[in-house]
C-alpha cells in the first residue's frame, strides 16, 4: 500500500487511553480509544463507576492522556452539563465535552440525567458503551442485556433461562427526545464509528452515541473474537446501524437477508442454553424493531 | 500528549505531599501490562500491506503505525490477539510469551 | 424599592431568609448554579433565576432534573475551576447525600444553602434539623444561620472559606424551614464593588485544564485511601481558622461580626447552659434575659459550626456549669440528638462533670414557645440535685415523658 494511502486511512498516533487494566481483547476500551483519536486532547471526559472508569484510573496508574474524571454512577450526564455550563461560563475555546459510559451506566441508573441533559440542549458527546451487563462488577443483568442472555443475576436455571426481557430501545428512547445527532455504531465496523464520532464533534448541541462494544468475558467468547462477534450481531440484524439527524431516521444499511441467528448465538456461552422458542423470541423481536426502524426512517 | 512514559512512582511522604483530592496529571502510569500476557503477536514485515485494520482494531493501542507498516509496543500488547484474527493479510502469528527475564 | 436593583450598604431592605441567601449568592456571582425546586428553598433558586433573566446575573443556570444531578453538575463545574451554588433541603439533600461525600472527597468548593426541614416518612414540609443533622459525616462545613442578615453575609464568607487552599471544601448553610427561610427581616445589603473587593475570583488548585491537563475523581485503593481521608479531615480542621480569619476581614469591611464557631450568651457566671443551633437561638435568648431578670443564673450557648465541631470551645464556656442541656430539632432513633451526642462526647472529661440533658423539640415544624425554653431551664436545675431522664422529647401529646 502506498504511504500517501496509508496516511490518509491514519488515525493520529496519540494514544489518550493508554496502560489501562481493560480484560485482554475489551471491546469498551476500544471504542474509547477510536473516539478519543478523533477527539483529540482538547477534551473533558467523564465517565461513570464501570469498566472503563475503573480500568483507567486506579492510582497512580492514570491511562487517560486528556482531561478526565469519574462521575457518580448516575450522574454522567449531569456532570457533563456542569462542565459544558462552566467552559461556556469561563468562555474556553476549542474543546469537546464528551462521556463515555456503559449500558447500565446509560439506560438504566444514568437514563434521568441523560434524559434531563438531553432536553437542556447541553453541548456534548455521550457515548454509551455497550457490553449489555454490568459488566465491571461481575456480569449481572442490566437493561441492555439482550433475551435470553445468561449473566449472573439472570442464570439459565431450571425456572428462568437467563435474561426474561428484551432490551432496552435506547437508540429510540434517546431519539424520541428530539436530540441533536444520535447513531448505533459497533467496535468492529471502525471507519462507520469515526464517521458517526466526526459527525458528533461538529454537531453543535447533544450528540449520542450506541455502540456495541462485545466483553470476552462477559459474553464467554475468546479474547480475538470481540469484532468477529460485533460484525456476527451486524449481520444477523440483531444490532441496526442507524443515524438520528436533524428530527430524520435513517438506517444506513438494510441487508436484504441476515445470516442465521442461531450461529451467531451458539458463538457465545451467555447463550448456550438457549431453547428453540428462546431462538424464536429472539427472532421475532428483531423483525419487530426492523420494522418500526424501517416505518419511522419512512422506508419498507 | 504522543504516548506516556512509564515513570517510577515513589509514594508519597505523607498526606501533605498527596495531590490534593484526587486530582493528578494526566497520563501517568507506572507499570506495564506486559505480564499479562501467555502469548505474544509477532508481525511478519514482508507480508504486511499497510492497512491498518489492527492498528484501528486493538483495545490497548499496542499496535503502532511504523513507516508503512506496523508494530507492536510489548510493554502494553495483552495478547489478547484481536490483531491476528483481524489481519487480512496473515502477517501477525501468535507465539508463546518468552520467560519473564528474556527479553 | 424592588428586589431585583441593587442596593447599597447604608440601605435596609426587608427581604426574607431566602432572599437573604439569594443575594448572598448573587453577589458571590457564582459561574454556575445547578439546582432542584423543593419546598422550602424555592424562593431562593426563584430569585437567582429572575436575575440571570433579567440579565443582572452572569450565571450559567441548570435546570437540573434531580437534586442529584444538581450536585453532580456542581462538581463538574467546580472541576473546571468555576464558582458554582447549589440549594436544597430535606428529601432532596438525602437524594444527593452520595455527592455530598464525592464533592467533599472530592475537595470542590462548592456552596450550598440547606432549607432545614422534616425528613419523611410521614411526610412533613415545615422545619426541622433532621436532613442536615443526619449527613454530619458528609464531609461538608456546616454553619447554621439564625437571622436574614447573617444568611446574606455568611453566603458571601461561605465561598471565602471553602476557596481557601488550606480548606477547600464544600459548605452547607442551613436555615430552619419556614422559620428563617420564609420569615422577613431588615437586612443591608452589600454593594457588588465592596463583595468583589472581598471575594476574588475563584482559583483552583486542582482542575481539568486545557493546558495542562489531569485525571480527577480517581480510585485509590487500601495503600492510599487513608492519605486523603486524614488530607480532608485535617483541611476540615483548618477551616476554624480560616473561618476566624475571613470573618475577621467581612467585619473590617463591613462592619459585621459573628464571633466565631460559637457564640456564647450570658454564660460567665450560669449555673446552667442551654446549647442550641439555628433560629431557635433568639427564643432561648429571651427566656435567659427573663429568668436572668428573676435571679436565675442562666446562659446560651449557641453553636454556629458543627463542621468542624468546635469541642473546645463549647468545653471552654461550659467550664463553671453544673448542668448543660442542648436543645435540637432532631434525633438519632434509638440514641439521642445527634448535637446531643456529639456535645457529651465532648464534656466527657470535663473537669466539672456538668449533668448533659438533651431536649429534642420542634419536629416537624412544632413551635418551641418561650415557655417551653424557661421549662428546660428549670429541668435543667432541677437535674443538678435529682437523677432524670437524659433524653427527652418536648410536648409530646401524651401524659408520661418519653
Amino acid at each position: 500500500m502506498s504511504e500517501a494511502l496509508s496516511a490518509k486511512l491514519s488515525l493520529p498516533d496519540d494514544e489518550l487511553f493508554l496502560g489501562h487494566k481493560a480484560c485482554a481483547g475489551c471491546g469498551g476500551s476500544l471504542a474509547v480509544r477510536l473516539a478519543l483519536k478523533v477527539l483529540g486532547e482538547r477534551c473533558f471526559v467523564v465517565l461513570p463507576a464501570g469498566c472503563m472508569s475503573a480500568v483507567g484510573f486506579l492510582y497512580p496508574q492514570l491511562a487517560f492522556g486528556c482531561n478526565a474524571i469519574i462521575s457518580t454512577f448516575a450522574g454522567t450526564a449531569s456532570m457533563m452539563s456542569g462542565i459544558a455550563a462552566a467552559a461556556r461560563a469561563l468562555k474556553l475555546r476549542d474543546y469537546h465535552v464528551v462521556g463515555f459510559a456503559g449500558d447500565g451506566g446509560t439506560a438504566d441508573i444514568g437514563l434521568q440525567a441523560l434524559s434531563g441533559a438531553i432536553d437542556r440542549r447541553e453541548n456534548f458527546i455521550y457515548i454509551c458503551y455497550d457490553n449489555e451487563a454490568y459488566m465491571n462488577t461481575g456480569v449481572q443483568k442490566s437493561g441492555l442485556t439482550p433475551f435470553g442472555a445468561r449473566t449472573t443475576t439472570s442464570p439459565a436455571g431450571k425456572r428462568a433461562a437467563g435474561a426474561r426481557s428484551h432490551k432496552k430501545d435506547l437508540f429510540e428512547i434517546v431519539a424520541a427526545h428530539g436530540v441533536d445527532y444520535a447513531a448505533t455504531a459497533t467496535v468492529a465496523h471502525s471507519y462507520d464509528y469515526i464517521r458517526k464520532v466526526e459527525k458528533a464533534r461538529a454537531t453543535v448541541g447533544t450528540s449520542f452515541l450506541h455502540v456495541l462494544a462485545p466483553c470476552p468475558t462477559g459474553w464467554g467468547i475468546e479474547t480475538d473474537q470481540t469484532l468477529e462477534v460485533a460484525r456476527g450481531a451486524v449481520d444477523c440484524g440483531l444490532w441496526i446501524q442507524a443515524e438520528y439527524e436533524g428530527g430524520h431516521y435513517r438506517i444506513n444499511k438494510s441487508p436484504r437477508r441476515f445470516k442465521p441467528i442461531e450461529e451467531h448465538l451458539a458463538s457465545q456461552k451467555r447463550f448456550a442454553h438457549l431453547a428453540k422458542a428462546d431462538i424464536a423470541a429472539i427472532e421475532k423481536e428483531r423483525d419487530g424493531r426492523w420494522k418500526r426502524l424501517q416505518r419511522l426512517s419512512g422506508g419498507g | 500528549m504522543p504516548k506516556p512514559k512509564v515513570r517510577l512512582y515513589i509514594r508519597p511522604s505523607s498526606p501533605k505531599v498527596y495531590p490534593v483530592g484526587p486530582c493528578f496529571m494526566a497520563g501517568h502510569l507506572v507499570e506495564t501490562n506486559a505480564s499479562w500476557r501467555s502469548e505474544r503477536p509477532l508481525v511478519t514485515v514482508l507480508l504486511c500491506t499497510g492497512c491498518q485494520r489492527c492498528v484501528r482494531a486493538c483495545p490497548d493501542g499496542a499496535v503502532l503505525r511504523v513507516g508503512t507498516g506496523v508494530a507492536i509496543d510489548y510493554d502494553f500488547c495483552k495478547g489478547c490477539g484481536i490483531c491476528v484474527h483481524e489481519c487480512t493479510a496473515k502477517a501477525i502469528t501468535m507465539v508463546p510469551e518468552r520467560g519473564p527475564n528474556d527479553v | 424599592m424592588t428586589s431585583s436593583s441593587l442596593a447599597s450598604n447604608t440601605q435596609s431592605h426587608f427581604i426574607s431568609g431566602n432572599e437573604a441567601v439569594a443575594w448572598g449568592a448573587r453577589l458571590a456571582r457564582p459561574h454556575v448554579i445547578a439546582a432542584y425546586p423543593i419546598t422550602p428553598q424555592t424562593v431562593v433558586i426563584e430569585r437567582l433565576a429572575e436575575w440571570v433573566a433579567e440579565g443582572q446575573l452572569g450565571s450559567e443556570f441548570l435546570h437540573v432534573e434531580s437534586e442529584h444531578s444538581a450536585l453532580s453538575a456542581c462538581m463538574g463545574a467546580s472541576a473546571l475551576g468555576a464558582r458554582s451554588f447549589t440549594a436544597s433541603s430535606s428529601q432532596g439533600l438525602l437524594y444527593m447525600a452520595e455527592c455530598l461525600h464525592y464533592a467533599s472527597g472530592g475537595r470542590f468548593p462548592i456552596v450550598m444553602m440547606n432549607a432545614n426541614r422534616a425528613l419523611a416518612l410521614p411526610w412533613n414540609i415545615y422545619g426541622d434539623q433532621q436532613d442536615s443533622l443526619a449527613l454530619l459525616s458528609g464531609g461538608w462545613i456546616q454553619i447554621y444561620i439564625e437571622d436574614a442578615q447573617e444568611a446574606l453575609d455568611m453566603t458571601i464568607q461561605a465561598f471565602a472559606i471553602a476557596e481557601h487552599p488550606d480548606v477547600l471544601t464544600p459548605v452547607m448553610l442551613n436555615l430552619d424551614g419556614f422559620v428563617l427561610t420564609h420569615t422577613y427581616e431588615p437586612v443591608q445589603i452589600p454593594a457588588q464593588e465592596a463583595v468583589d473587593a472581598f471575594l476574588p475570583p475563584f482559583r483552583a488548585v486542582s482542575k481539568m485544564d486545557l493546558d495542562a491537563p489531569t485525571n480527577m475523581g480517581f480510585t485509590a485503593g487500601p495503600a492510599h485511601y487513608t492519605e486523603f481521608k486524614v488530607q480532608q479531615h485535617r483541611a476540615m480542621l483548618e477551616a476554624t481558622r480560616v473561618a476566624a480569619e475571613v470573618d475577621a476581614e467581612f467585619a473590617r469591611r463591613f462592619g459585621r461580626s459573628y464571633g466565631g464557631a460559637v457564640t456564647a450568651y450570658r454564660c460567665e457566671d450560669a449555673e446552667v447552659v442551654l446549647v442550641t443551633l439555628g433560629s431557635v437561638a433568639g427564643t432561648v435568648r429571651d427566656a435567659v434575659d427573663g429568668l436572668r431578670g428573676r435571679g436565675v443564673a442562666v446562659g446560651m450557648l449557641k453553636l454556629r459550626f458543627m463542621r468542624p465541631f468546635p469541642g473546645h470551645e463549647i468545653e471552654q464556656v461550659v467550664s463553671g456549669a453544673r448542668a448543660v442541656g442542648v436543645l435540637e430539632k432532631d434525633v438519632s432513633f434509638g440514641n439521642a440528638g445527634a448535637v446531643f451526642s456529639e456535645v457529651a462526647s465532648t464534656l466527657a472529661g470535663a473537669a466539672n462533670r456538668p449533668v448533659l440533658l438533651n431536649f429534642v423539640a420542634g419536629l416537624g415544624g412544632r413551635d418551641i414557645s418561650r415557655a417551653d425554653v424557661e421549662q428546660m431551664f428549670v429541668d435543667l436545675i432541677a437535674a443538678t440535685t435529682q437523677p432524670c431522664e437524659r433524653v427527652r422529647f418536648v410536648n409530646v401529646q401524651e401524659t408520661n415523658n418519653v
